[in-house]
This record gives structure tokens, sequence and C-alpha cells, in this order.
């Protein structure tokens, strides 16, 4: 691969991931809000709720529309960026997206038309499912997706094909329930139920500090307010299980997510902590320059056990005898016992030698879990970027709190007291909106970096996964996308702004 | 009797059927993109613009949701040819792909306020996604009759040999048939929607001109293109995976297989009648046969390039690296896990067609864009 290749393949399906990853959250969750809303209209007939519903409908269209365009990029992403990827896991990662299409997005996007066409067209009882079935739809969507990812980060259900060379899927059960799929399903849905709760009251808080649309506002508040503490809380112990997942499944992601180098039992976890920026994983410096820790609760996090070992990154990398951790040296042997085995596998089939054949295909199965390895120049290249796992996880842990907090506190005054009276809690309701973003995409760092440099997990570092092209090629299509998408935000986002602005009564929505 | 009692060769023509039939139902739906090129030619005032818009706008997302299904199907049904042609063929995919989003927010944004870009360049969006967009779809389908120039390696990995990553499909001449084939084809479906979706006498009057103009080009330009291939070497492979020129390879494939020659014949001959009973009768139901009319063209020229013991994408350098759909597909598992997934399909056209039915049952009116309360693009 030529040099800067894989950085740049890198920079550009990141770049389309968190764009993307802009605008999805709040159709996960605005789907269901405004499904609730259309509920209580149908239930009342009261024609306030027909109006709240249309303005939170309009800004879910022109969200919409821009999460289908930068979709419709990652999907063919794989094929463009990443065409050895695509045949070494299109048995199995292909077949989640092709369900997606079947099962789910078509669902989304038949009933997206009657949602904003069929109001005047279709009876309200039709109406009103076609309202839910694209909530439905696309956290449907959501779902598949988020299979394919999570069989990436765990790969399950699947045996190595040497006549084909890539892995074939023998359990679709095993990948469609595989733990860290589940997990990183619910907690993916459920931060975007919180971003589209925020989005919500965010807006309705703007409102009532404008002193316009009060009553639109207020019981707008409170739905995305109740919306929001439900889901939140759903959010903390999705959190629970995605991070006992990583431990069983991922432990250097959770030890780069933690700073942590030396591995300890009765771990505690950093509540807030500067990283040190001279620690390498060779040298002998502290970590951190400051640290707060809670005590023990990285082992029961991790492993739901206070006293539970939690490897650090040098246990990882240099192996760890005692907690039988094998070295990562170890397994970039046996991976290339894994790599020659399959050389010498194809040589037997071409020269139809079959006791070579057995041979090799008993080392290959042998040495098989560690076939990635086999790609990897120095051991120190398994550990992932440090700083940007540690910090990126500890504002997402934050900020998750901060928005607990905030949805018992906007839905205690909204529906106790005089919202209106409190403008503090009002303008850190709004302030919270870019927050709930920023937590959302840190979680995709959190989970994306925190992986590297495996394309799929210990299977196919990144640099083996990538597209054989010239670099300049992914250069300049990272900056045409770079460019073009951040002209579609900025256009999405002063349509929404002026949107908002017109308020509940107008007729543009 | 279930799909695991089949063998892989079966699931592997069954779901290029599936393709083919995908690949059809694709180039049916993109009336939508033909109607994007039209929007100027049919109207006279900015509402009556804003009628086509919302008639084709309401339809957008289904030709988007078909190129993303037919993107995953190939990716897990054919995975080597997702690798082999995407990753290849890079720069004519991220075109197409470019001319794609492009087109999902120009109906959401075009006419709000504050929208940044003004409404001439969403419009022009649309144009570039109905015109080139169309186009290079046509062009890069014509590889499989062109063939591209790539070699697969005992890993299957890919190595494209040509440094146009794809742009070179433009240089050859034979490959713009079926792009300008696509185009015209698009604009005829188009205007048969508008004929059948809008309730408007003069818009109506300047589609039934539109079609008879558009009928000449793409008459031309298909029969030419049918011609070509009905006449040049084709890529054969026996039963050993050995891939060899034959000539009238197409041809043959159409002897070969009658049911693919009749499902031809019929597609084209009802795409002529709903032209024919459009614009001499000037009846506004024709969509309908010209729709099954395409879908049943696409899927037969599919068909007859994908089955039949035929290398549907041709490695031109290296013709043992061509991909057919033996050495391309997913393993047997995977096709008959998806193969239980594609009974789905009956029941996801039933409710397309059942929603299509209940919104369309009253025709876009004037009146209808102009109301206070409608939600326009």
């Amino acid at each position: 691969m030529e040099e800067h290749l894989v950085d740049w393949s890198r920079a550009q399906f990141a770049l389309t991931a968190m764009y993307h990853w802009i605008f999805v959250p709040l159709t996960l969750g605005l789907g269901f809000i405004v499904a609730i809303m259309e509920s209580i209209y149908v239930k009342t007939n009261d024609e306030f709720w027909k109006k709240t519903t249309k303005f939170w409908m309009g800004l879910f269209a022109i969200n919409f529309a821009i999460g289908v365009a930068t979709g419709i990029i990652m999907e063919f992403e794989f094929g463009t960026n990443w065409a050895n990827y695509s045949w070494f896991v299109g048995d199995i990662f292909g077949a989640p997206l092709a369900v997606e299409g079947i099962l789910a997005f078509f669902m989304e996007s038949t009933f997206f038309a009657v949602m904003f066409f069929g109001w005047d067209k279709v009876s309200k009882g039709f109406h009103l499912l076609s309202t839910w079935l694209v909530a439905v739809g696309s956290n449907l969507s959501a779902l598949w997706i988020l299979v394919a990812n999570g069989w990436m980060q765990y790969p399950v259900g699947m045996t190595f094909n040497p006549d084909t060379v890539r892995n074939e899927m023998n359990n679709f059960w095993d990948v469609l329930f595989s733990p860290v799929a589940v997990s990183k399903f619910l907690h993916t849905i459920a931060s975007g139920y919180v971003l589209a709760s925020l989005f919500v009251i965010g807006i309705s808080s703007w409102y009532l500090l404008k002193k316009r649309d009060i009553l639109f506002a207020k019981r707008s508040i409170i739905i995305g307010s109740t919306f929001g503490l439900i889901t939140s809380l759903f959010l903390i112990l999705s959190g629970d299980e995605s991070a006992h997942q990583v431990a069983l499944k991922q432990p250097m992601k959770l030890a780069a997510m933690e700073g942590l180098y030396e591995g300890t039992t009765d771990a505690g976890i950093v509540a807030m902590g500067i990283l040190n920026p001279k620690k390498t994983i060779s040298n002998d410096e502290e970590p951190f320059l400051l640290e707060v820790t809670a005590p023990y609760a990285l082992s029961l996090l991790g492993y739901h056990d206070i006293h539970a070992f939690v490897p650090g990154i040098k246990d990882l990398v240099y192996g760890n005898v005692e907690q039988g951790i094998i070295s990562t040296q170890e397994k970039m042997q046996k991976g290339k016992l894994a790599v020659q085995a399959l050389e010498n596998y194809k040589e037997a089939k071409k020269a139809k030698n079959e006791d070579q054949l057995l041979q090799s295909k008993a080392v290959l199965d042998e040495n098989m879990k560690y076939f990635g390895y086999g790609h990897i120049k120095k051991v120190e290249d398994v550990v992932p970027p440090v700083a940007i796992s540690f910090y990126s996880f500890h504002i997402m842990v934050a900020l998750g709190s901060w928005f607990t907090l905030l949805f018992t506190m906007v839905l205690f005054f909204a529906t106790k007291r005089d919202i209106l009276k409190y403008p503090l809690l009002l303008k850190a309701a709004l302030w919270s909106i870019p927050l709930g973003y920023i937590a959302s995409e840190a979680g995709w760092v959190v989970a994306e970096v925190g992986r590297q440099p495996w394309a799929i997990q210990d299977l196919m570092p990144v640099g083996i996964a990538a597209t054989k092209i010239a670099t300049t090629n992914v250069m300049i299509s990272f900056f045409i996308f770079a460019t073009l998408f951040t002209v579609l935000l900025i256009a999405e986002v002063k349509i929404m702004t002026k949107q908002i602005g017109l308020g509940s009564e107008s007729k543009e929505h | 009797m279930g799909f695991g009692t089949l063998e892989l060769l079966t699931l592997q023509q069954y779901w290029w059927m599936i393709i083919s039939l995908l690949g059809g139902l694709f180039v049916f739906i993109m009336f939508v993109q033909g109607g994007q090129t039209l929007m100027d030619k049919l109207s006279d005032s900015e509402i009556e613009k804003t009628m086509l818009i919302n008639s084709i706008g309401r339809k957008w997302e289904l030709g988007f949701t078909t190129l993303v299904l037919f993107g995953g199907a190939l990716f897990a049904a054919f995975p080597l040819f997702y690798a082999t042609s995407f990753g290849g063929a890079y720069w004519v995919w991220l075109a197409i792909l470019f001319c794609f989003i492009i087109q999902a927010v120009s109906y959401e944004f075009r006419t709000k306020p504050n929208n940044f870009l003004g409404q001439k360049t969403y419009e022009m969006f649309l144009k570039i996604n109905g015109n080139i967009g169309t186009f290079l779809l046509g062009v890069a389908i014509s590889t499989f009759f062109s063939g591209s120039e790539f070699i697969v390696d005992s890993n299957n990995f890919v190595d494209w040999q040509n440094p146009l990553r794809g742009l070179e499909s433009l240089l050859n001449p034979y490959n713009y048939l079926l792009g300008f084939a696509l185009v015209y084809l698009a604009k005829i479906s188009g205007a048969l929607y508008f004929i059948n979706n809008i309730d408007h006498h003069e818009i109506r009057q300047r589609a039934v001109l539109s079609i008879k103009t558009n009928m000449i080009f793409f008459l031309l330009s298909f029969l030419s293109f049918m011609t070509w291939i009905l006449i040049k070497d084709g890529y054969a492979v026996d039963s050993e995976g050995f891939v060899s020129i034959e000539r009238f390879k197409y041809f043959q494939n159409f002897i070969d297989m009658p049911i693919v020659l009749v499902m031809f014949l019929i597609g084209v001959a009802m795409v002529i009648i709903a032209v024919f009973v459009t614009v001499i009768f000037r009846k506004t139901c024709c969509i309908k046969t010209g729709g099954i009319g395409i879908v049943l063209t696409v899927m037969a020229v599919l068909l007859n390039v994908g089955l039949n013991n035929t290398a549907y994408y041709p490695s031109t350098v290296d013709l043992q690296s061509s991909l057919t759909i033996v050495n391309s597909s997913g393993s047997h598992y995977t096709l008959i896990t998806m193969s239980y997934v594609s009974l789905m399909v009956p029941f996801v056209l039933a409710y397309i067609t059942y929603a299509w039915y209940s919104m369309d049952k009253v025709k876009i009116t004037k009146e209808e864009i102009q109301s206070p309360d409608s939600h326009n693009y």
C-alpha cells in the first residue's frame, strides 16, 4: 500500500461517518417524539397538537434528507475505499446491509411520503400509522447497520474459507444476537433519543426565553423532557452493558478509554483527569498530570466485580503470564503462521498436494484467531490513540450524566412550577443542544478510534482492508466530500434556524 | 422444501434474478430523474414547476432506497463484484454518488426560506442528478458488456490497471449508447408519470410533446446499443470456470434462454404501446404499462449478461479475472439466509403499492399546491 493511503482512507471514512452521525440521531429520536405528539392529536382531536406535530415534523424532514444523502456514501465507501475488506467480509457484512434495505429503509421511505403529504389524502389512522412506521423504520435501519458494525468489533458466526480467502457466515443468529451488536444497538439508539429530546427541550426553551409560542413550547418541553428522562436512564443502563462488552471483547479499547497502562485489581475509574502527553508505552512517565479516581469503579463497570483485574495497555502488549494474557509478539507469531499457512494452502491446492493441503489447513485453523496480527509490523501498532479514546469517553460520560440531571430538572419545573421563571435553566437547556451532538460524536469516536488498528477485530488491520489506489485519488475525493458536506451542513443549519425562527404558527412547515 | 435444499448454483442464479429485478425496478423509478430534467420544459410558470417537482418529489426516496438496496444486495450476494467495481471504477461510482447526494437535499431545501444556495442551485442539482447521474449509471452498466481493466489476485484482492479509475469507460463510445438510452428512457417515463399524476391540461400536453421527441432519441440509442451487444463478441465461461471469447454470445444467450427473449420483447412492446396509447389516444394511465415494460426489458438485459455461462463483468486485461455469478458470489449459507429474507419483497412491494395508491388516487392540482396547509417542496 502507498504511504499515507490508509490514513487518507481512514480520514475520509471518519469524515463521512461523523457528518452522517450529525443527522441520524435526531432522526432516530425525533421520529418517536413526533409520533407521540400525533398520537395525542388523534386521541384528543385538538388542532393544537396537529400544528405542534407538523412543526417538529418539518424539522425532521430537513434533517432526514441530508441524513439519507450522507448515508448512501457510507454504504458505497465500503466498496470504493475498502475494497479488500468488502471481499473479506462481504459474505457476512453485506447481508445485514441488504436486510436493512429490504426490511427497514423501504418502510421508512415509503411512509415518509405519506407522513408529509398524506395529511388530507389518507385517513387519520393510516397517517398516524405511517408516522409510527417511519420512526420504527429508521430505528430498524439502525439495527441492521449496528449489527454489521457490532460484527466488525466482535466477529462471530463465521468460518474462514481458504479457498475463497474470506470469512463466510455459518450462523446468522450469532451475528444478529451477538452481545456486542445488541448492546451497541441499544446504546446508540438511546443516544439518538436523548439527543432528540435535548433538541426539543432546547428549542422550546428558546421560545420561552423569547416569550413567544408559549403554550406550544411548554407542552413540547413536557413531552421532550419525559421522553428524555426515560431514555437517558436507559442510555446509562445500555452504556454500562456496552462498557462490560468492551472489557470482555476489546480490552485494549477499555485500557485506552481509561488511560490505563498498568493492569490492576480493584481498578478505579478516572472521574476526571489530564493525560500526561509525554507518556508512551515504552517509558516510565506517569500517565496523568492530574486525576480524580473513583475506587473500584472500573473493575465494577468492566467485569461487574469490584475486585476484578483490569488489564492495562502494557499487559495487553507485552503479556501478563500471571493473568494468562499472551503478548502481542506471540499473537504476531501465530498470525504470521496463519498467513504463511494460507499461502502454503494455495500452493498445495495448485500442485494438488493433498497432504500439504491438509497440513496447511490444520495450521491455519489453529492460528486463524490471530490472522490479522500476521500483518502487524510492530507490537506498539496495536495500541489505539490513547488521548483521543480517553477524552472522548470521559466527555461522553460526563455529558450523559448532565443530560439526565437536566431532563429531571426541566420536567420538574415544567410540571410543578412555572418554568418561565427559571431563565437560567432554560438557557442551560438551549446550550445543551450542541453538547448533545458533542456527546454523540464522542461516543462514536470512542467506539471507532478505540478499536484501531483493526478494521475487523484481530482479523484484518485497516492497512490490509484499504483499496489499492493512488493516494491522490482519495485525497481529492476527501476534499470534495468535505466541501460538499460542509456546504450542505451550513444550508441545513440556516434553514433549520429560519424555520425555528418562524415559529409553530408559520405555514412554512 | 426450503432454500436450504437448493444447490449453490441455483441460489446464485436466483440472486442474479433478484439483482436483475432490482435493476429493472431502479430504472423504472428513474422516472424521477427523468422528470427532473423536464421540469423547465413542461412548465410555463413557477407554480407549474412546483407542481412538477412536488409530483416527483413524493417518490424520490423510493429511487434512493432501491439504489441502496441494489448496492446492499450486490454486496451480500456478489461481494467480489462490489469490491472490484466500486473499488476499481472509483471515480465513476463517486461521480454517481455525488449526483445522488445533491438530489437528496434538493427537494426539501429548494423553496425553504434562507436556503443559502438559492432555489436555482437546487434546481440545477436536480438537473445534474437527472442527466449526468442517469447517464453515468448507463455507462457503468454498459461495462458489463464492454469490460473493464482489472486483475483479481490469488487473495481475491483487486488491482485496477487503468489510472483513470473507471473514467476510462467514457473513452469507449459504445458505452455512451446505454448512457443515452437510459437518459431518454427516464425522460419518457418521467413524462408518462406526470401525465398520470398531475391533473393539469397544459402540463399533460407538453408532456406528450416531449415524449414524441424523446422517443426518437431513445429508440436510436437503445436500438444501437442492442445491435452492438447482439453482434459483439461475448465472454463465455465453461464448467471449470475458464473464460473465453465467444462470437455473438449475447445473441446466443437470447436464443438459449427463450423466456428471457420473450420477456425482453414483451417489455419493449409494452414501452412502445404505452407511448403509442399516450400520444395517440391521450390516455393518462400508461406509466403502469410502460413501467412494467421497463422492468421486464432491463431485467431481460441483465439476465442475458449474467446467466447461461456468461462472465457478467469481464476483464479486458486478464480474461481469467472476469467475474461470473459463480466466482463472485456469497457463500451457500449466506445466499440461503438472504433468500429467506427475499421472501419479504412481495410484502414490501405490496405496501409500497398500497401507499402509492392511497396517495395518488387524488391527483396533484394547482389548488393543492397553492393551499396554505400543504407541505410543498
